[in-house]
């Protein structure tokens, strides 16, 4: 052993102390994160393919695999269920696009008497959800009922128009913002040209402002797909039921004989969701940090 | 070709000829009309249809209000001065319906009682009264009876003296011609009914419940009394002892002589105090906030519950946003690699639905076979849902669990857009980095941050999801005659006073609750406002 050798080895010690000391430190504790995110999901899956499909035992992981609960899917509304959800949560969701969206360019590129007004209005109203004025929806719907049967209790179509009452409160502002960003020298050389208010809209301005849209679109399904309180008020029919309130039935009544069931129906339920969310990830914390939130 | 437009003859000029604008291209009404006027059409068929069937049913007010907003619609969408409201009115048709109008509903019925035993008008309550007392009245005739039904809908076909008589229990009895009957009178074809067979009624318990519980009014008026049956054979008018005096507003029992008028909380009340069962809302003032402030049967338990819902808002955001942030600073670092996958490992329980993850949970923290016992606690039976704190401290880690992301998202973001030369200088300064932290990076963040953080407040003090979903509001309080339990929030307890999915209901205690909701909501948001916009001028 030299003694130029001994500094040079020491030097890297010192250097992978530091190292481990300001980053090394991260992975394991990433680790543990890991863990504690993905553990119930892991778990879910595991359950979902559990041949005996109850809760008792269903702690081995992966100790049996096969798709018996997946089949038994098909037995059960689940399907009716799933479908229902998409069908009310889609609808939602394009309504909420197309009604933020017009309510957006209005303010966005109109000056009227009244728009500073009810801009304020929108801002106050939006803080007062709806959810907890389910009484009077209720109420609301039991009276609509009366006169158009499609408009009462139990129908997908009056759960879809309570949602979109809360559309343009939740999205204006939203996609106001956005809006304001679009030049405004656009539309005046369109009009220029000739260009009428709703060609601007449609063709101009609707392509250019696509990824809020998007965020809108998603975050409406979202909302719509995780509603439990007013979709269990307004649905009464089994048949009818979102995927929120049959899953919360199954669960509920029979927690554990209908484990298996109920982790096959989750995994299958949160895919579509899980891919929507991470694939638009990028777009989405924009619009988190505008003031949307889940959690 | 724009011939006649001096600009384009002028030699030299571009030789592409200069697209026509599109205003000289205006050829009368184009597609977009075409559509607009389709859509209206058709918004006007099912308008006027709707018109039409509140007209029948009688509600005026949504007639009313009908016609208005239809009225509305044809102005706007057909004048040329209206073209803001042609982009905001189909939006605010749905706000003003479905949102705005129901939270004012909400104020109004929380000033009434309405609820079980006091639903809708005087006049319903007294033919309520007069079906509820309805017996078979004596030496009154019978009819030969076939049961009918169409689809799920179960009625009486009645002939007497050869004339067949349908109805079910929302239609009255009416004449069906064409029918035929057989020796001893029964009606043995029904035309649009298809009559059950005896047999079937005989082997069919539940169908025999339904028949026997069936009445069918003989007319809209309530007092003629109702077709009943005992055995599916043959059916006896029953008629209430109950006489209503229209003009005197008072009901009449004629066997007793027992009269019940009219008292201001919405009931029949004879001179004894007997009440009927049946009466009509009313206003009652402040009735409603006073029993859920002063009623000892709601007082204890609504105290408990509103110091929970403050609790479990205040501290869910603290601490999701507390592990959201120190996960966002850890991994906040340029050296540590592979960070684009952690950070979609770290979000994937915010992107797993929400009531999911409570489901999910809701069997892991099982006491019996729950993994996290198992796992965990070496098998320890901890009943992590149904002791008191333990269920709130479950509901707090669940939720923190699927929130956490959130912030991790948020916070990651706002930590981006601190400027780097504002800590160096701090740095340079001999600024640690505690106080790095504490002095530049926090106050920065929370400007960002604050918002969210309110907003976040106010969705969790309605998480009706999570806790409905984990512990349904148990464990239920002991002793305590109200269907509230130790986790329950604010939005839960309403949910189970309001009786909307099925036992006693009260809307009244239910609403006014509501609107204690928004008040709170409303303050919190009101005072978070002013606070942003301090920390904005810092």
């Amino acid at each position: 052993m030299t003694t130029s050798e001994v500094p040079a080895e020491r030097r890297t010690r010192a250097r992978r102390a530091r190292w481990w000391a300001e980053v090394g430190w991260k992975y394991p504790v990433a680790v543990v994160i890991v863990f504690y995110a993905a553990f119930p999901l892991v778990y879910a899956l595991s359950a979902s393919l559990d041949r005996r499909g109850s809760l008792a035992g269903s702690g081995a992981l992966f100790r049996s695999v096969g798709v018996e609960n997946y089949r038994a899917l098909g037995g059960t509304l689940y399907w009716t269920w799933a479908g229902n959800t998409l069908l009310i949560g889609g609808a939602a969701a394009l309504g909420a696009v197309l009604m933020g969206a017009a309510a957006a360019y209005a303010f966005s590129r109109f000056r009227f008497r009244g728009r500073r007004t009810s801009l304020t209005a929108l801002l106050i109203i939006q803080m007062f959800p709806q959810t907890v004025a389910f009484v009077a929806v209720f109420l609301l719907l039991v009276a609509l009922g009366e006169v158009v049967p499609a408009l009462g209790v139990n129908s997908k179509l009056a759960l879809i128009c309570v949602y979109l009452g809360g559309a343009l409160g939740a999205n204006t502002f939203l996609m106001y913002g956005f809006f304001n960003t679009v030049p405004l020298e656009i539309d005046e050389a369109a009009k220029i040209d000739g260009a009428t208010h709703a060609q601007i809209y449609w063709r101009l301005v609707m392509p250019l402002v696509t990824p809020i849209l998007a965020v809108v679109g998603l975050l409406a399904f979202i909302s719509a797909f995780g509603d439990f309180i007013l979709a269990k008020i307004v649905l009464t029919g089994e048949g009818n039921w979102t995927l929120a309130v049959g899953m919360y039935q199954w669960v509920s009544n029979q927690l554990t004989s209908r484990w298996g069931l109920f982790a096959a129906g989750a995994t299958v339920g949160s895919l579509p969701v899980l891919a929507l969310f991470l694939s638009l990830q990028r777009y989405i914390v924009g619009g988190l940090s505008a003031g949307s939130v889940k959690g | 070709m724009s011939v006649g437009q001096p600009g384009a003859e002028r030699p030299g000029s571009a030789p592409a000829a200069p697209r026509e604008s599109a205003a000289r291209d205006w050829r009368g009404p184009g597609w977009g009309f075409l559509v607009k006027l389709l859509l209206m059409m058709v918004v006007n068929a099912v308008g006027g249809a709707a018109v039409l069937s509140a007209y029948h049913a009688r509600s005026w007010v949504i007639l009313g209000v009908l016609v208005v907003l239809l009225a509305e619609a044809d102005w706007i969408y057909f004048a040329r001065r209206t073209r803001p409201l042609k982009y905001l009115y189909p939006g605010l048709v749905f706000l003003a319906v479905f949102q705005v109008f129901t939270l004012l509903y909400t104020g109004y019925v929380a000033f009434t009682n309405y609820g079980t035993g006091h639903l809708g008008s005087m006049q319903q309550a007294v033919d309520a009264a007069l079906i509820q007392d309805e017996r078979r009245a004596e030496d009154s005739p019978t009819y030969p009876l076939a049961v009918v039904r169409d689809g799920d809908v179960l009625g009486f076909a009645v002939s007497q003296d050869g004339e067949v008589r349908v109805g079910t229990a929302d239609d009255p009895l009416s004449p069906v011609p064409g029918a035929a009957l057989d020796d001893r009178g029964v009606p043995t074809q029904v035309p649009g009914w298809e009559v059950v067979p005896r047999a079937t009624l005989f082997t069919d318990a539940d169908l025999q419940q339904r028949v026997v519980s069936l009445r069918v009014p003989v007319s809209d008026d309530a007092e003629e009394g109702s077709l009943r049956t005992r055995e599916g054979a043959t059916a006896a008018v029953y008629t209430s002892s109950l006489v209503w005096d229209a003009d005197a507003r008072t009901l009449t029992n004629t066997d007793t002589g027992v009269v019940y008028a009219p008292d201001d909380r919405g009931n029949f009340v004879s001179a004894e105090g007997d009440r009927l069962a049946a009466g009509w809302y009313v206003d009652v003032g402040f009735d409603n906030f006073v029993r859920a402030f002063t009623d000892r049967a709601y007082a204890g338990p609504l105290l408990q519950v509103g110091a929970w819902t403050f609790a479990f808002a205040i501290l869910t955001v603290l601490t999701s946003f507390g592990l959201g942030l120190l996960f966002a600073m850890i991994y906040n670092d340029p050296r540590v690699r592979g960070r684009k996958v952690l950070r979609t490992v770290f979000i994937l329980p915010y992107a797993f639905p929400a009531f999911m993850s409570a489901l999910l949970w809701r069997g892991m923290l099982n006491a019996e076979f729950g993994v996290v016992n198992e796992w965990f606690l070496l098998g320890a039976d901890v009943n992590w849902l149904g002791d008191p704190w333990l269920a709130k401290l479950a509901i707090l880690w669940v939720n923190l669990w699927l929130s956490y992301p959130y912030w991790f998202l948020v916070t990651t973001g706002a930590l981006q857009a601190v400027p780097s030369e504002t800590l160096e200088a701090a740095r340079v300064d001999g600024a640690g980095r505690w106080r790095q932290f504490r002095s530049i990076t926090l106050p920065l963040l929370l400007v960002s941050t604050a918002p969210l953080a309110i907003a976040s407040f106010a969705f969790n003090f309605n998480n009706f999801t999570i806790i409905f979903m984990l512990t349904g509001g148990g464990p239920a309080f002991r002793g305590a005659s109200v269907p509230m339990g130790s986790t329950d929030i604010l939005i839960s307890a309403i949910y189970q006073i309001s009786g909307v999915s099925g036992g006693r209901a009260d809307y009244g205690l239910a609403s006014a609750l509501s609107i204690v909701v928004f008040v709170v909501i409303g303050v919190v948001s009101a005072l978070a406002f002013r606070q942003t916009r301090k920390l904005e001028e810092m």
